[in-house]
C-alpha cells in the first residue's frame, strides 16, 4: 500500500435516511424546507417519525427563505481527516433559520455555491451575520452552504 | 417510597498508573484495577456478584468476572453516551445493591485512548442520526461539537478565555501536587495557555482533555456491609441519571436553549433526593473532557445562577481553599482521562481524607460525568 499513489479523499458525505429523504430532495432541487407537523404546525430537526408534540404522524415540508443568521461558529485545526486538513483552518457555522429560529443547520460559510471549506476569509465571520443558502453537491448529495448576504 | 439515600456505599478502590502509552492490554489492565479495588476494600474477589460499566468499555463481564475470579454474578449493567456514564455505573450498582439483587458490586472503565485509536477518524461506520447533519460539514470531533456552544457562550454572557485557562490552571495545579497524575512536573502558565495552539477555535489546546491509557474501579456494597469494611465508608447519598427532554447528544444545537443542557436535569433529581445543597458541597469533581463543561455545569448544578459560570472561577475559587475546590487530582485535564472515572475515586480519596491535594474536614462531594451528552452525577458523603 506504501507505493499506492496518494489519493483525494472526498469530504463526508450525509447519511439520505427514511426520515429525511423528502429534505435532500428538496435541497437538489434548490429549496430549504424543514419537516413540519401537519396536525399542529410544530417544525421538528433533524426529522424524526413523529411529533413530540401532539404524536401525529402526518407531516408537510415547509419552503423556507433559506435565510438566517450565524448563531455560532468553529474553526477547526488539525488533527482533522484528510479531506478537511487540506482546507483547516475554516470555519463551520450553526445557522439559525429565520423563518424556523430552532431550525440550526451546521454548514459551512463560503465565497460561492461550490466553493472550497476555506474560501470565505476568517475575519468576515461573526455571530450574528445574516446569511443564505445556496446549494452545491457533495459526493453525490446535494447539501445547502451558506454565503453571507452582505460580502 | 424507597430511597438509595445512604443505603450503599463505596468501599474499595483501585487504579493503575496512567500514561500515554501502557503495555499491557484493556482486559489486563481492567483486572489489575478491579483486584486493586477488592484488596483496599478487603474482600475477595469470589463475593462479587454485580459489574457495571460504560457501552464503550471493550472488555465484557464474562472476560472480567471469569479473569479476577467473580463468584455467580446476578447483576450486570452498561451505561451509554461515552463519558456522560461514568456516575451511573456506580448508580446502577447502587440501586442493584440497594433492592437486593446483588451483594458486592464493581464498576470499573479500562482504556487505551492515549496509544489507541481516536474514535472520531472511523469513517467506515456509517453516520447516525445527528452527526449526519453536522460532520459532512467538518464539525469532526467532540472539541468542535463543544467549541460551537462554547463560542455561543463567550457570546451570550461575556466570559473570556480567562475564564477558561482558570479552569485548566486549577486542575494543573493540582496535578501538580499528585505523583501519579500524568502532568505532575508540568506547570501552567497563562502564557503558555494564551499562545498555545488551536484545537477548534474558540478551544485551544490547554482546553482539551488529555489522552491516556489507564484503568479504574471502585467497589459499592450495602451501608450495613460497609461498617466492617477496613476502609472509611464513603456513601453514595444521592445519585441520578440525566436525559432531558428534547435532548440531542453532544450536538444539543436543535432545541429552545442549547446551552442548558443534561447537568440540569441530573442536578434537579440530584438535589431533589438529598439532604444537602450545592452550598454544602466541600470539593467538586466536575466533567472536564473541555474546560468550557466547567461553567456549564457550574450553572446546570447550581452553583451560582445562568451565565455565571465564567465570573465563578475568578479569585481562585476553584483552588484549594477556594468557594469550591475543583477535581483536586487534575481531572481529565491534566491528571489522566479515562472517561471520567478518575473523578469517582479522586472523590472517594477526598472523603477518606487520603487525596495529595485534601480539602480540610471535606465530608460531601460533588462528582459529575460528561455534560453535553446524557448524564450522570452523584454526591457522596462521609456521614
Ligand atoms: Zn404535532
Amino acid at each position: 500500500m506504501a507505493d499506492a499513489p496518494a489519493k483525494q479523499e472526498p469530504l463526508l458525505t450525509p447519511v439520505v435516511d427514511d426520515d429525511a429523504t423528502p429534505y435532500w430532495e428538496y435541497a437538489a432541487q434548490g429549496e430549504l424546507r424543514v419537516q413540519e407537523c401537519a396536525t399542529c404546525g410544530e417544525p421538528r430537526f433533524p426529522p424524526r417519525p413523529c411529533c413530540p408534540h401532539c404524536a401525529s404522524f402526518t407531516t408537510t415540508w415547509r419552503r423556507t427563505s433559506g435565510r438566517g443568521r450565524v448563531w455560532s461558529y468553529v474553526v477547526p485545526h488539525p488533527p482533522l481527516l484528510p479531506a478537511y486538513a487540506a482546507r483547516a483552518p475554516y470555519p463551520v457555522v450553526l445557522v439559525e433559520l429565520t423563518d424556523a429560529p430552532r431550525v440550526r443547520l451546521v454548514g459551512n460559510l463560503v465565497a460561492r455555491a461550490g466553493a472550497a471549506l476555506d474560501s470565505v476569509p476568517l475575519e468576515r465571520v461573526r455571530i450574528g451575520a445574516r446569511v443564505q443558502a445556496v446549494f452545491a453537491d457533495q459526493g453525490g448529495v446535494v447539501v445547502p452552504q451558506w454565503i453571507l448576504e452582505r460580502p | 417510597m424507597a430511597s438509595l439515600k445512604d443505603a450503599t456505599a463505596i468501599v474499595g478502590i483501585g487504579q493503575t498508573p496512567f500514561a500515554k502509552q501502557l503495555p499491557e492490554s484493556e482486559k489486563a489492565l481492567a483486572c489489575r484495577a478491579i483486584l486493586s479495588a477488592l484488596d483496599d476494600a478487603g474482600i475477595a474477589p469470589a463475593e462479587v456478584d454485580a459489574f457495571a460499566s460504560y457501552t464503550m468499555e471493550e472488555t465484557d463481564e464474562v472476560e472480567v468476572a471469569k479473569a479476577v475470579g467473580a463468584g455467580d454474578v446476578t447483576f450486570f449493567s452498561k451505561v451509554g453516551y461515552g463519558g456522560g456514564g461514568s456516575c451511573a455505573t456506580v448508580g446502577h450498582l447502587a440501586a442493584a445493591v440497594a433492592t437486593g439483587q446483588a451483594s458486592v458490586g464493581v464498576a470499573w472503565r479500562s482504556r487505551k485512548r492515549g496509544s489507541g485509536p481516536r474514535p472520531w477518524r472511523n469513517t467506515a461506520v456509517q453516520l447516525p442520526t445527528p452527526a449526519q447533519w453536522t460532520r459532512p460539514f467538518g464539525l469532526l470531533r467532540p472539541a468542535d461539537e463543544i467549541a460551537m456552544l462554547t463560542r455561543r457562550y463567550l457570546h451570550e454572557y461575556g466570559a473570556t478565555r480567562d475564564h477558561l485557562f482558570n479552569v485548566a490552571l486549577a486542575c494543573r495545579n493540582r496535578a501538580n501536587q499528585n505523583p501519579a497524575a500524568i502532568m505532575y512536573e508540568r506547570p501552567l502558565t497563562r502564557d503558555m495557555y494564551m499562545t498555545s495552539r488551536w484545537i477548534s477555535e474558540p478551544l485551544c489546546l490547554f482546553d482539551n482533555c488529555l489522552e491516556t491509557d489507564g484503568a479504574l474501579a471502585c467497589v459499592v456494597v450495602s451501608a450495613e456491609r460497609a461498617r466492617d469494611c477496613r476502609r472509611v465508608p464513603v456513601y453514595v447519598h444521592s445519585v441520578a441519571q440525566g436525559l432531558p427532554a428534547q435532548h440531542h447528544g453532544m450536538v444539543n444545537y436543535w432545541n429552545d436553549d442549547p446551552l442548558s443542557g443534561p447537568a440540569w436535569t441530573a442536578a434537579r433529581q440530584l438535589w431533589k433526593q438529598s439532604d444537602v445543597a450545592p452550598e454544602d458541597v466541600d470539593v467538586a469533581q466536575i466533567y472536564d473532557a473541555f474546560t468550557a463543561l466547567i461553567p456549564l455545569s457550574l450553572e446546570g448544578y447550581g452553583f451560582c445562577a445562568r451565565g455565571e459560570g465564567g465570573a465563578f472561577t475568578e479569585g481562585g475559587a476553584l483552588e484549594i481553599g477556594g468557594r469550591l475546590p475543583l477535581n483536586t487530582a487534575g481531572g481529565g485535564l491534566s491528571e489522566a482521562y479515562v472517561h471520567g472515572f478518575n473523578l469517582i475515586t479522586e472523590g472517594v480519596k477526598q472523603l477518606r481524607g487520603t487525596s495529595t491535594a485534601q480539602v480540610p474536614d471535606a465530608a460531601t462531594c460533588l462528582v459529575t460525568a460528561g455534560e453535553g451528552v446524557p448524564t450522570s452525577a452523584l454526591l457522596l458523603r462521609t456521614t
